[in-house]
């Protein structure tokens, strides 16, 4: 071949050029986004601290204009919609995931319900909160817990079903092959055996689900709705803690800010625990037994 | 024209494991030569050091001298150069799948800076002609994807694309050992072609396709250069008693 | 409890996602009669929406869901993928567990603390320093004219940019990580820089991926309702310019649904709803269908 490449000083000055400039660029989309997460960060603790008193965790919302008011009824509102929620969403997540894993696998029907459950996962959550909203609020002419309850269940079911398939899916097919050996009927060896040894993976899923659906404010708009007052009861509005943040941050006191940063703070906190402890359980590969 | 290699005192670790031990060799001009060993003997890895591919892992480490046509390629600190001098073609074909047949030929040219269309035109007809797959491709050269080839054809691609960048010397690591026996004798009898224009270096664990192609031939062995000589002694009279067992199939 | 009715039984939880996404249809339908009889298809496109007279014209929120959207998205992909590349090609093994938890973090941001962030951070941020900027530089164009009271439609981009990085960062990361390692050898062997290698090598055989990302991102937005709703300005206007206040329809929704007294009103929100529901779903289905095909079967933890 005749036509050996000329060494052209401007090109490779160009190409040396153009690779410095991707890392600094990669390197500054990087810092650009991490500065958000700090800033966010910084400004609960710095402005939520501070609120955080004994006051905050017992006493429901002052009248304006007075001060020693909490958000505890919010966060007992909120405990009782997820314990509403994970009654409905964590059996009917599992059970559609051991279906999946377990008898559906490789099956057309499977994909498409895998399919549909990350769709699912994908519609608004508001949608879904005046879906709700005209099943359960219109019929009975008020807000409710319960409605909240089953909003924010029917979301966690998706997510719950396809961790839970996952986390059954790397149990060793030996464990079943063992159970099944003993003359254990297979409803029982799928649930004493394979989910039991799947079950730290199943568990963290489901925090994952319970995090997410705890943050959710648009469903409960239309459904819990929310509450000044002490209540518990299923079938009154009931208040949230998220749902108390977007409303106190909407406000013009400046009281209410406070609080409003407070309840974030307690809110976040809540969730990167949960978020922290699924990344050790499933980045340790901490499954005992399975494998 | 090809140009020789000579390697003094090469030595290469990856991680703790020392992997090339005191390496010294040279390897002539406009010849092929074919290295040999058991798996794990460090051929590879050998091969790898003289493009500087071995530095890609990050606890790969590398010392010694390779002078290729006179230049030490570790004198510089970028290996872009030493890349583009050396062209390599690995043991499974890697085509770009998102490219055309002619796009994969005209890729090392376009990193270069290449654009003029006839320029392109011209080193791609010439590369695939020289990598004997012009005949087969030529009425699809826009239109068929890399990867869409048989696998030799694959194979064959990829020499022509590293031919296209105007290389001076041609690794080759095991470039036969996934295909057939069809594929395998057009590669060897490629290699008989290009041998007038580049230095080629095989690795093989073939021992009859060593002695088919290649002038010489060295015999690696747990990381030390055994013995390197011409093909036709080291498979007729080898001085070494582990060239001798290796041979004969005594081990590896 | 015979095995059969086991299985049943989960068969019949499995089957609840096609229930319960029938049920969403079947209310949404339902409820915005009034409505979809009343004013057509013509509801999308009118630009009135006026509760009191009962005009309702829908067209101010899909333009504010549109240009909100596409906001978020020219500011968030480049960043997305810039963070992906860094991440993946160049970060020091050490450093890429604790950054790609950071931004997992971001990911599990509830939507109103983003608000509240937004509301008291944010905007005062961009009305001090960042609009006046963009009115000097770009104001010929017309999308960035004042008055500017730091809420609106720009502030709404960027807070849900922020918001859908981490979807379109994790994913491209996958993808990336799914392509070959001979790949990358191949453009290295050519003497390509790393960048290059990074470009032909990486990018350009995940790209299908990326963009599935991308939309995936995309359908996020739309959807995303406090944050948005907390600085949007709600106002059911169409202007040009991006710092004048806006609305969406998801923003929309939450904002006047209390107050719609009457089943009109009502009728007209649930609507808006509807086709929320159905435009999420196409865009998540186009989305997950070409991040599928480059990974070969749907992550299970990208919500």
């Amino acid at each position: 071949m005749e036509n050996r490449l000329k060494k052209s000083a401007a090109n490779r000055h160009w190409r040396w050029f153009a690779n410095h400039l991707a890392s600094v660029l990669a390197v500054g989309a990087t810092v650009v986004v991490i500065a958000p997460l700090v800033a966010i960060f910084i400004d609960l603790v710095y402005k939520g601290a501070s609120s955080l008193d004994l006051n905050f965790f017992t006493k429901i919302p002052a009248p304006v204009g007075e001060t020693g008011g909490g958000m505890a009824n919010s966060i007992v509102g909120s405990a009782v919609l997820l314990g509403l929620a994970s009654l409905l969403g964590i059996p009917v997540g599992i059970a559609a995931g051991i279906y999946l894993a377990e008898y559906g696998r490789g099956a057309k029907l499977s994909n498409v319900v895998r399919f549909t459950a990350d769709v699912l996962n994908g519609v608004p959550s508001i949608v879904m909160g005046i879906a709700i909203y005209a099943l359960l609020v219109a019929p009975m002419k008020g807000f409710s817990a319960f409605a909240g309850g089953v909003v924010l269940g029917i979301m966690m079911v998706p997510t719950v079903a396809r961790t839970t398939e996952e986390m059954l899916l790397m149990v060793p097919h030996a464990v079943r092959e063992a159970a099944l050996g003993l003359g254990v009927p297979a409803w029982r060896s799928t649930l004493s055996i394979t989910l039991r040894t799947a079950l730290p993976g199943v568990i963290t899923g489901c925090m994952l689900a319970f995090a997410r659906v705890a943050g959710e404010t648009a469903p409960l708009l239309f459904t819990a709705f929310g509450n000044q007052f002490w209540s518990m009861r299923l079938d009154q509005p009931i208040s949230a803690l998220p749902l108390q943040i977007y409303v106190y941050a909407l406000s013009p006191y400046d009281e209410w800010h406070r609080l409003a940063w407070a309840g974030s703070l307690v809110l976040i906190a809540l969730i990167v625990i949960s978020v922290a402890l699924v990344r050790y359980v499933t980045t340790r590969g901490t499954l005992k037994g399975a494998g | 024209m090809g140009v020789g290699i000579e390697v003094n005192s090469l030595n290469a670790w990856y991680g703790a494991n020392h992997t090339l031990q005191d390496i010294t060799l040279h390897i002539p001009a406009n010849e092929a030569t074919a290295l040999i060993g058991p798996s794990g003997c460090g051929k590879s890895t050998f091969v790898r050091c003289l493009n500087r591919m071995h530095e890609t892992n990050p606890i790969a480490k590398v010392t010694g001298e390779v002078k290729v046509g006179g230049q030490d390629i570790y004198a510089e600190t970028s290996a872009v150069e030493v890349r583009r001098r050396i062209g390599m073609v690995f043991q499974r074909p890697n085509p770009f799948p998102t490219m055309s047949i002619y796009d994969n030929v005209a890729s090392g040219l376009r990193l270069n800076g290449f654009r003029n269309r006839r320029v392109l035109d011209d080193v791609v007809h010439k590369s695939l002609e020289s990598a004997a797959l012009w005949d087969e491709v030529k009425d699809d050269l826009k239109k068929k994807s890399g990867a869409s080839l048989s696998g030799g054809q694959q194979q064959r691609l990829c020499i022509a694309r590293a031919l296209a960048v105007d290389p001076e010397v041609l690794l080759m690591d095991e470039p036969a050992s996934a295909l057939d026996p069809v594929s395998t004798a057009k590669i060897e009898d490629l290699i008989f072609q290009l041998k007038s224009q580049y230095t080629i270096v095989i690795v093989t664990h073939n021992m009859q396709q060593a002695a088919r192609v290649a002038e010489r031939t060295g015999f690696f062995l747990n990381g030390k250069l055994v013995e390197f000589d011409s093909t036709h002694k080291i498979f007729t009279n080898p001085g070494d008693k582990r060239t001798e067992d290796y041979i004969t199939g005594r081990f590896g | 409890m015979a095995d059969s009715t086991f299985r049943w039984l989960m068969l019949a939880c499995a089957l609840s996602v096609f229930v319960i996404v029938a049920l969403i249809a079947t209310e949404l339908v339902k409820s915005s009669q009034l409505t979809l009889a009343k004013f057509g298809i013509k509801f999308f496109f009118g630009s009135a929406w006026d509760p009191v007279s009962e005009n309702f014209g829908a067209l101010p929120f899909v333009y504010g869901t549109l240009v909100s959207s596409l906001v978020a998205l020219v500011i968030a992909v480049p960043l997305a993928v810039g963070v992906a590349v860094f991440l993946t090609e160049m970060c020091p093994k050490s450093l890429r567990g604790v950054l790609s938890f950071l931004t997992e973090l971001l990911a599990a941001i509830p939507s109103v603390v983003y608000g509240l962030w937004a509301i008291f951070v944010l905007v005062p941020l961009l009305r001090t320093y960042v609009d006046p900027l963009l009115i000097k530089l770009l104001g010929w164009t017309g999308l960035f004219v004042a008055p500017d009271f730091g809420i609106g439609m720009f502030a709404a981009g960027v807070i849900l940019a922020i918001m859908i990085l981490p979807i379109i960062s994790s994913l491209t990361r996958e993808v990336m990580t799914a392509v070959p390692h001979a790949q990358r050898e191949a453009v290295l062997a050519l003497g390509a820089t790393r960048w290059e290698m990074i470009r032909m090598g990486v990018l350009r055989n995940a790209r299908i991926g990326i963009v599935g990302s991308i939309i995936l991102g995309l359908g996020r937005a739309l959807g995303e309702t406090m944050a948005v709703a907390m600085v949007i300005g709600s106002s059911p206007t169409i202007s040009k310019s991006l710092l004048a206040p806006a609305s969406t329809m998801a923003s929309v929704i939450a904002n006047e649904f209390a107050e719609a007294a009457d089943d009109t009103y009502r009728s007209a929100l649930i609507e808006i709803g509807l086709a929320l529901f159905l435009v999420t779903i196409v865009v998540n289905v186009c989305a997950r269908l070409l991040v599928w095909a480059v990974t070969r079967g749907a992550p299970a933890r990208v919500t």
